[in-house]
């Protein structure tokens, strides 16, 4: 594969929170990132700064990170502030450095929330979120003895809504952005798929009921509808699943 | 040697009802006394330790991610196939079946893929029951679009997201395990070893990558659901972490590795940009439905703007070259047409490396708005990383390393050569042959995992008894302290060259010399250079950090010391298959440039046995027969 290279190229100065491991205190330690093209995807960027520290002796920066291409949902750093870094719809890993400018100054953080303890540098334990899907976010369906697929029929409008609500890549943005550090967004969007879903009716109730009980254990705040998790959100979730939420929440007080 | 692949005999359409009855089956109640580690939660094993959860075994689930969500499984983007019919077109189970073995061109057992197609319905079904949101039509039906290599439209999708969605079925059906206590999961572990008691699998050695420490975990039978190997070329269209680590663990404890020289080098990827890149990124096949190819007819005319090449200066070589399948060529076959109008230099883009994937015939045929619907999510990926629109100015694309064909050898049960190994999904070699043709991969894991190994397993642990070995078995300590010691002299070496600029190094030269094409001379070069690379690796690579903690450079260290030896490997493979078919394509072997199998010699899978460090591996043959579909030269013209 050949490859160019006759761009500009930027130098930036990172300002990175470093951490053992999860007993250790923590400090922003700062680093220079030098010949960055404006194609460099941020990750890329690490990757050559993290390049730097090995042949110097010194430890790289860890950061979770696996498919790249922003949908496993692995990637989670707060660039200047913002989960994922502020542009729209966009995953850490498919933001590119043509969004900064040479000169520029960036912060690195990790998630912070206390459901999402730190274990080491950005990398932080975000099982609290598979917790919140074990307590109900699935049809309990067998393997085989199921209907034919036709059999189910699910207007396009409901199929659109629970796909809308389905793209959530369970990267826990919407907790590190929320004030309250609420995984609501996540939780909402697990709820209202299966809830508009003829396939996910029957337990609809227990479902919600289990999924908040779940949510609140694992140390997650409550949503006061800030809608910061909205704005950071890779996939563009909508609040509008969160109003969903609320809503079977209601509904099965009664059931 | 031969080797028998233990298919069941008689008429194709009754072997797997057949061969299901006659496995042995174990009583609900004796089920929870064996317990079944599964390495790997993408498709194949995601859906395998819900499965076997279900059925009441006790699972043990491994995945090296921060959650079993997170597989790359879930970056396919285009499709699942199965052969519902829905539309009327004339697909059937045996139509599926004949276009699988000859997509994977006449490499590939009958028996198996007959399997695959019949259960494809099957997965389809499970997963709309599980609340998988598909595309439906405006009466509510399920929708199909067309693939590469069928003339049928029989792939489900779920808009640009379709393994995504799959993914987190299979996710959903685990997590329920997990919570009923079937399944323990545990994530951020590396399997490193394979712990054989007595020529039997029975367990696993572990780093826990939080903690660094090293874990055995016991068992009664072991699955492999670890995934394929093309990031040996370094830049491929896999996720980071993906490696061969676990299935050349099991190699090296005596399971054969078979075809390793099949690889899958997707034909519509985004050029890479520059040195620096990580990765790269695929644009679904899907795509191929209503996007053509082409590149400039003249060279004068590569320096200009796509819009200012008026349409009879442009080559729509796919259309040109196989105008029943056009642009709906399948992989390998779109894959060499690409390179060879860019070695023709007439590749568009930077470095000549490209060709153009336009869709304005069909935006004006359908409305920008329909095309948005269809492949939205790719357009924006696509100028996210390109900073270019779709819609408005033809793709740029090239070739990458997408898939592996070739895996562990399996039996028809999906046992590897060690009793107690099972291997599931693109880590096996089973159904693809030497090309897979799009929207079968997520068919192959599901079915490996939801219909064929609940059965299979059974039939293996119904014959023996459980729980006799636990990690107190001295094999699991020597295998503790072998990894141990691997880990160390890795990080001892203290040399000059990181852990990437090897990886690096053998990813060029297995993309220049066993890439999209190999020659003699070629692979020899390779299987001189590469173990000359692998003697500086050992001397000269600087690992930081230390053994007992969270350490992703000593992660690389491992997987690249073992790409490291599996290339060589692929390259001993491909040199020794003197014939090219599906994704090898050897240059000595062709008809002005397709692909000339050579069925006297080589119509069998190649499997390969591990001899020890610095040994010739020993091949095994096991002979191909098709019984139900007539060899013949694979035409798509």
């Amino acid at each position: 594969m050949s490859a160019h290279n006759e761009h500009k190229t930027m130098t930036l100065t990172l300002i990175v929170w470093r951490q053992k491991n999860a007993n250790d205190q923590g400090k922003f330690d700062t680093y220079v990132a030098k010949g960055i093209t404006e194609h460099h995807s941020f990750l890329e960027m690490l990757d050559v700064v993290n390049e730097d520290l090995i042949k110097g002796g010194k430890e790289p920066i860890m950061f979770d990170h696996d498919c790249r291409e922003g949908i496993c949902g692995m990637c989670s750093q707060v660039v200047n502030g913002v989960p994922h870094g502020g542009q729209e719809r966009t995953t850490v890993c498919q933001l590119h450095m043509r969004k900064f400018k040479d000169g520029d100054t960036i912060y690195i953080e990790p998630w912070r929330a206390k459901a999402f303890p730190i274990i080491r540098d950005l990398v932080t334990d975000r099982s609290a979120l598979d917790t919140i899907i074990q307590a109900g976010g699935y049809s309990s369906c067998h393997t085989g003895g199921v209907p034919d697929g036709n059999a189910i029929l699910v207007s396009k409008p409901d199929a659109d809504y629970a796909m809308d609500a389905a793209e959530c890549i369970g990267c826990g943005a919407c907790a590190a952005a929320c004030p309250n550090s609420a995984a609501m967004l996540f939780t909402s969007a697990k709820v209202a798929q299966l809830a508009v879903l003829p396939q996910g009716k029957p337990e609809a109730s227990e479902r919600v009921k289990n999924m908040l009980d779940a949510h609140k254990e694992c140390g997650f705040g409550n949503c006061s509808n800030h809608y910061e998790c909205q704005a950071a959100c890779p996939k563009g979730i909508n609040v509008k699943f969160i109003a969903k939420l609320n809503r079977e929440y209601l509904k099965a007080q009664f059931t | 040697m031969i080797l028998d692949g233990k298919c069941p005999t008689g008429p194709i359409e009754k072997t797997w009802d057949k061969h299901r009855f006659d496995l042995k089956l174990v009583n609900p109640a004796n089920k929870r006394k064996y317990n079944i580690i599964v390495v790997g939660t993408g498709l194949a094993g995601g859906a395998a330790a819900a499965s076997l959860g279900e059925l009441g075994y006790n699972v043990q689930a491994f995945c090296y991610q921060d959650s079993p969500r997170r597989a790359h499984s879930i970056a396919a983007q285009g499709g699942i196939n199965a052969a519902k019919a829905y539309p009327n077109d004339g697909d059937s189970i045996y139509r599926l079946f004949y276009d699988t073995i000859k997509g994977g061109d006449f490499r590939a057992r009958e028996a198996d893929v007959w399997r695959l197609a019949q259960v494809s319905n099957n997965i389809i079904d499970q997963c709309v029951a599980q609340g998988v949101p598909f595309a439906r039509d405006y009466a509510g039906y399920l929708d199909n679009r067309s693939f590469g290599g069928a003339q049928v439209s029989r792939t489900f999708f779920a808009r640009g997201q379709t393994g995504q969605q799959l993914l987190l079925g299979a996710y959903s059906a685990l997590s329920r395990q997990i919570k009923a206590g079937t399944v323990k999961m545990f994530s951020r572990r590396e399997m490193l070893d394979l712990v054989v008691v007595d020529g039997v699998a029975k367990g696993i050695t572990c780093r826990n990558l939080i903690t660094g420490e090293l874990e055995s975990y016991a068992a009664d039978a072991v699955c492999l659901c670890t995934g394929g190997y093309v990031n040996v070329f370094y830049l491929s269209t896999n996720a980071m972490g993906c490696s061969v680590t676990a299935n050349w663990k099991a190699y090296k404890k005596g399971a054969y590795f078979a075809n390793p020289c099949y690889t899958q080098i997707h034909p519509t990827c985004i050029p890479q940009a520059g040195d620096y890149q990580s990765k790269l990124t695929l644009m679904s096949e899907s795509l191929r439905n209503d996007g053509r190819c082409w590149v400039p007819k003249n060279k004068a005319d590569l320096a200009k703007h796509p819009d200012e090449i008026p349409e009879e200066a442009r080559d729509y070589y796919l259309e040109r070259k196989y105008p029943s399948f056009g642009n709906l060529a399948p992989r390998d076959i779109a894959s060499r047409a690409a390179k060879e109008q860019c070695d023709d230099g007439r590749g568009v883009g930077p470095g000549g490396r490209g060709v153009y994937l336009d869709f304005s015939t069909a935006i004006k045929r359908v409305g920008a708005d329909t095309i948005k619907e269809r492949y939205g999510n790719l357009f924006e990926m696509y100028e996210k990383i390109t900073d270019e629109n779709g819609y408005k100015r033809p793709m740029r694309m090239y070739p990458a390393p997408h898939y592996s064909m070739g895996g562990l050898w399996v039996d028809y049960n999906l046992m590897s050569n060690i009793p107690g190994l099972f291997v599931l999904g693109e880590a096996n070699f089973s159904v693809h042959g030497a090309n897979r043709l799009g929207a079968s991969a997520l068919m192959q894991g599901l079915a490996d995992g939801y219909f064929v190994i609940p059965y299979t397993i059974g039939g293996y642990l119904a014959g023996i008894k459980p729980g006799v070995v636990t990690t107190a078995n001295p094999e699991f300590k020597s295998s503790v302290d072998d990894v141990k010691g691997y880990s160390k002299k890795l990080l001892s070496i203290n040399g000059k060259k990181t852990v990437s600029e090897f990886m690096r190094e053998l990813g060029g030269l297995m993309w220049e010399n066993c890439g999209m094409a190999r020659t003699e001379k070629s692979l020899k070069a390779n299987l001189k250079k590469i173990p000359a690379l692998r003697e500086e690796f050992w001397k000269n690579v600087k690992v930081s950090g230390a053994n007992g903690e969270f350490n992703q450079d000593l992660e690389n260290a491992g997987r690249t010391a073992d790409f490291l030896e599996f290339g060589e490997l692929m390259c001993r493979d491909a040199l020794h298959r003197n014939e090219s078919c599906g994704g090898h394509f050897r240059e000595e072997y062709q008809d002005q440039g397709e692909a000339q199998r050579d069925d006297a010699n080589f119509c069998y899978v190649g499997a390969w046995e591990f001899k020890g460090e610095n040994k010739e591996p020993e091949l095994f043959k096991e002979p191909l027969k098709f019984d139900n579909v007539h060899l013949a030269v694979r035409s798509y013209k």
